[in-house]
């Protein structure tokens, strides 16, 4: 026979106002099982809980019910209370009398049945309540930082900071990601590559980082504080070791014009390459793909100019394993490329460009060194046009969404043409100004009032050449919709942000969701931003969604302080409430049929099926397997299975049907 | 003759309309109060055999409710709910279970307000179809709650 304690609670009159307290726990005490009922002003007070403790020791309970608040909201306390008196923290439940009851209804006989149901209910279920022990895994006290752009530079330089491990992959040869491209940065205008460098340096020499550059995730195994990482180190053909990074070699490359991914394809690079000069490592690879060697079977010049003879052709790709406690997934985002705008000329007119080939011919490192001329022919632009919301906001384009960072970028590049080109035109078609932000308002004005940018608010229907004229053709809706046409030298489309080539594969080697545009999904969209569903993985930058620098600065800094409180503790503690699978003695093993139902059903891939063997190791059954660590206690494997073999602790089968046979 | 009271049991998840219900009581939100909660950590959790219990226990009418499609705070158990629900409504509906005694809603934990409006229909709805009497041919289980429990 069970030996519990009911506690009514008058939370001064928030309960006893419309709930009769002394009624509830004069009722409950008649419940069989039931030792003790009382009632008492508040519950959640020292004396409160020291009544409580005694009432433990003095009747011996093997269970509790403390009908009071949500259990959102003192459950933790009571259970706490619970476990000092020597109690097992888990046969202690809450019946929800305040918010579920008291508060929400009229002070009538009703409320105080209700009250005494909601109290009956939570004593049946207390009744087969199990003691459970909270859930410990170790830590391993390395994080891994997917992503070398500026999200992953911070996330890494503040884990590495704050003392622990940190290895860092790169898909591209160096790190420094898109912001590495950019020529200044709004609102303040400073140089991108001079506040970016620094810190890919930091980088590559901090000692509690170690980079991996020219390498992807190949997958995932485990849960947090305990993922097993390979990635794929692919060949550079550079021995990085012997390589100081001179340069010899791209210079006397005989292949020289192979586009260049980092300028847009305005430049040009050789087969054997850094990608900037200030890459992070400085370290060349070789793209096979366009090296004569590789093609053709001869050439080898680079070998032989390397004075360190660091040449290696026959490099293979490597897989690394890699033990993490953390990830900060950082992969950043992309544009939208080319044949999107048809009725743009993307790709069609050499002279329409989108918004970081913009940064490009705008930046000093770039291919005209910073000097404003146009891809066709090289002339100075006299008249710009900069459409916003190339492919944003744009329902027919799949888009709906807003890319956020395309109304400051334009702004920005309006500002830098007129600065380069004083005489010049630069119009700006837009649809909605968006300028939330610290200084972003004002370097909207100060484009338009300071430098002259007209701004015309309408869409672009169609651009076309005409004696060498790109012909701009919009309307303009604030003049009635009267139709504007421009005759533009260049025309600079904001083109949407979109996520990175690859999200969605990534997504699904690490288990992480993603939204329909492919973006990953975080674990609450405001209470939970840098977090996602997977425990142990962290979100930073546009690979969450759109973003700008100082955003994803401050989202990265929060991803590493998560990965900072994680490390903190030498072993995770875990709520039990996870699902476990019926085990019994041999022969039986267990009443699992080994169905499988319930691995699809898992949103954690918790679950897998486990061989069992006998004493000649032949396999006399599969049987689902839980994984404590990864399962959340979502309970959706219990109602999936068939023959009931799986079920929830804390949340039993036998308990909620026990409350049910209360009411 | 005292209007008839539906007996009401709700089978809520914890992240979201657990919540939500604890938010309407915060905004002091009166609702009808025939409405008994089953805190369950996802509406994935919810067993048919639930339903069926709560019906042989003399339900009137039940309530399922979870977090909003892709809000789901184990990602998925929504998805799981809401596809299994409609195999047990044709299932219910060859059984011969009313499916208007099964109200399904979404209700996040920002919508205290919606929890009391989804309680105060269910509940006008369940009272306007009167008691489950048609369910004890169906089982002919004690659905003699009311009295059993009156003293």
């Amino acid at each position: 026979m069970s030996r519990i304690g009911v506690f009514v609670c008058h939370c001064g009159t928030n309960i006893s106002a419309t709930v009769d307290c002394p009624g509830v726990a004069e009722a409950i005490a008649k419940m069989p099982g039931v030792v003790h009922s009382v009632d008492y002003k508040y519950m959640c007070s020292d004396p409160g809980q020291t009544m409580i403790k005694e009432a433990i020791k003095e009747h011996k309970l093997d269970g509790v019910v403390v009908s009071a608040c949500s259990p959102h909201m003192h459950e933790p306390t009571f259970r706490r209370a619970c476990a000092e008196a020597g109690l097992n923290p888990y046969l202690c439940e809450m019946a929800n009398l305040r918010e579920h009851c008291s508060w929400v209804h009229e002070k009538e006989d009703a409320t105080t049945v209700k009250a005494i149901d909601l109290v009956r209910k939570m004593v049946e279920k207390v009744k087969k309540n199990q003691p459970l022990y909270s859930i410990k895994v170790p830590v391993t006290k390395t994080a891994l930082v997917i992503g070398g752009g500026i999200a992953g530079i911070q996330a890494a330089l503040d884990i590495a900071n704050a003392g622990h491990k940190v290895v860092m992959v790169e898909r591209d040869p160096s790190i420094g990601g898109h912001m590495s491209q950019l020529s200044e940065t709004f609102p303040t205008l400073d140089c991108s590559q001079c506040i970016l460098t620094p810190r890919m340096v930091e980088v590559a020499q901090h000692p509690n980082i170690t980079l991996h550059t020219y390498s992807e995730v190949e997958s995932l195994e485990g849960f947090i504080g305990n993922f097993n990482v390979k990635i794929r180190k692919k060949a550079r053909c550079v021995d990085e070791k012997l390589c100081t990074g001179c340069g010899l070699c791209s210079q006397k490359c005989p292949t020289k014009k192979n586009l260049s991914e980092f300028n847009e394809g305005l430049g040009y690079r050789p087969a054997i390459y850094s990608p900037f000069p200030q890459a992070v490592p400085n370290k060349p690879v070789i793209d096979k793909t366009q090296c004569t060697f590789f093609l053709k079977g001869k050439c080898k010049v680079c070998e032989k100019v390397c004075p360190t003879k660091a040449i290696r052709y026959d490099q293979e790709d490597q897989i690394l394993d890699v033990e993490v406690g953390a990830i900060v997934l950082a992969t950043g985002f992309n544009v939208l490329q080319p044949d999107f705008f048809p009725e743009y000329g993307y790709g069609r007119y050499k002279d329409v460009i989108q918004g970081l080939q913009f940064e490009r011919l705008a930046s000093a490192s770039g291919p005209t060194s910073g000097e404003m001329k146009r891809p066709s022919d090289g002339k100075e632009p006299e008249t710009v046009v900069f459409i916003a919301c190339a492919g944003s906001r744009d329902e027919a384009k799949g888009l709906p969404y807003c890319s956020k960072i395309c109304c400051m970028y334009t702004a920005k590049h309006a500002m830098l043409y007129k600065h380069k080109v004083h005489h010049g035109n630069a119009y700006v078609f837009y649809m909605d100004i968006r300028s939330g932000g610290k200084m972003y308002d004002e370097f909207v004005r100060r484009a338009i009032e300071e430098d002259g940018v007209k701004y015309i608010r309408g869409r672009v229907s169609r651009i076309y050449e005409e004696d060498g004229k790109l012909i701009v053709k919009g309307a303009d809706t604030l003049l009635g919709h009267q139709t504007v046409e421009i005759k533009a030298d260049m025309v600079v489309l904001a083109s949407a942000a979109v996520a990175n080539d690859g999200a969605e594969e990534l997504a699904q080697k690490l288990h992480v969701s993603y939204d329909p545009y492919h973006f990953f999904a975080e674990a609450h969209p405001k209470l939970r931003p840098v977090e996602t569903n997977t425990a142990g993985i962290f979100l930073a930058g546009a690979c969450q969604a759109p973003r700008d620098i100082p955003e994803t600065v401050s989202q990265a800094s929060g991803a590493a302080s998560k990965v900072a409180a994680l490390f903190s503790q030498s072993e995770l503690t875990r709520e039990p409430i996870i699902a476990v699978v019926n085990r019994t003695a041999p022969p039986l093993y267990s009443t699992c049929t080994g169905c499988a139902l319930c691995v699809p059903a898992c949103p954690y891939q918790a679950i897998e099926m486990e061989d069992i063997k006998n004493r000649d190791g032949r396999v006399v059954k599969r049987a689902a397997k839980i994984n404590p660590g990864l399962c959340q206690g979502c309970g959706t494997c219990v109602a999936l299975c068939r023959v009931k073999a799986i079920d929830l602790q804390g949340f039993s089968n036998e308990q909620i049907f026990a409350e049910l046979m209360a009411l | 003759m005292a209007e008839f009271e539906p007996k009401v049991i709700a089978f809520v998840c914890n992240w979201c309309t657990y919540t939500g219900a604890d938010l309407t009581g915060t905004s002091r939100i009166k609702h009808a109060s025939n409405v008994r909660i089953i805190r369950l950590p996802c509406t994935g959790r919810i067993d048919f055999m639930l339903l069926m219990k709560a019906f042989a226990r003399g339900a009137d009418g039940i309530i399922v409710s979870g977090c909003h499609p892709n809000d789901c705070h184990y990602t998925s158990g929504n998805f799981h709910a809401r596809r299994r629900w409609i195999v047990y409504r044709s299932l219910l509906n060859f059984m011969g279970v009313d499916t208007r005694r099964i109200i399904f809603s979404w209700v996040s934990a920002a919508e205290g307000a919606k929890w009391a409006e989804v309680v105060n229909t269910a509940v006008k709805e369940f009272r306007a179809l009167g008691p489950y009497d048609e369910y004890k041919n169906l089982a002919p289980i004690r659905a003699n709650w009311r009295t059993e429990h009156a003293g």
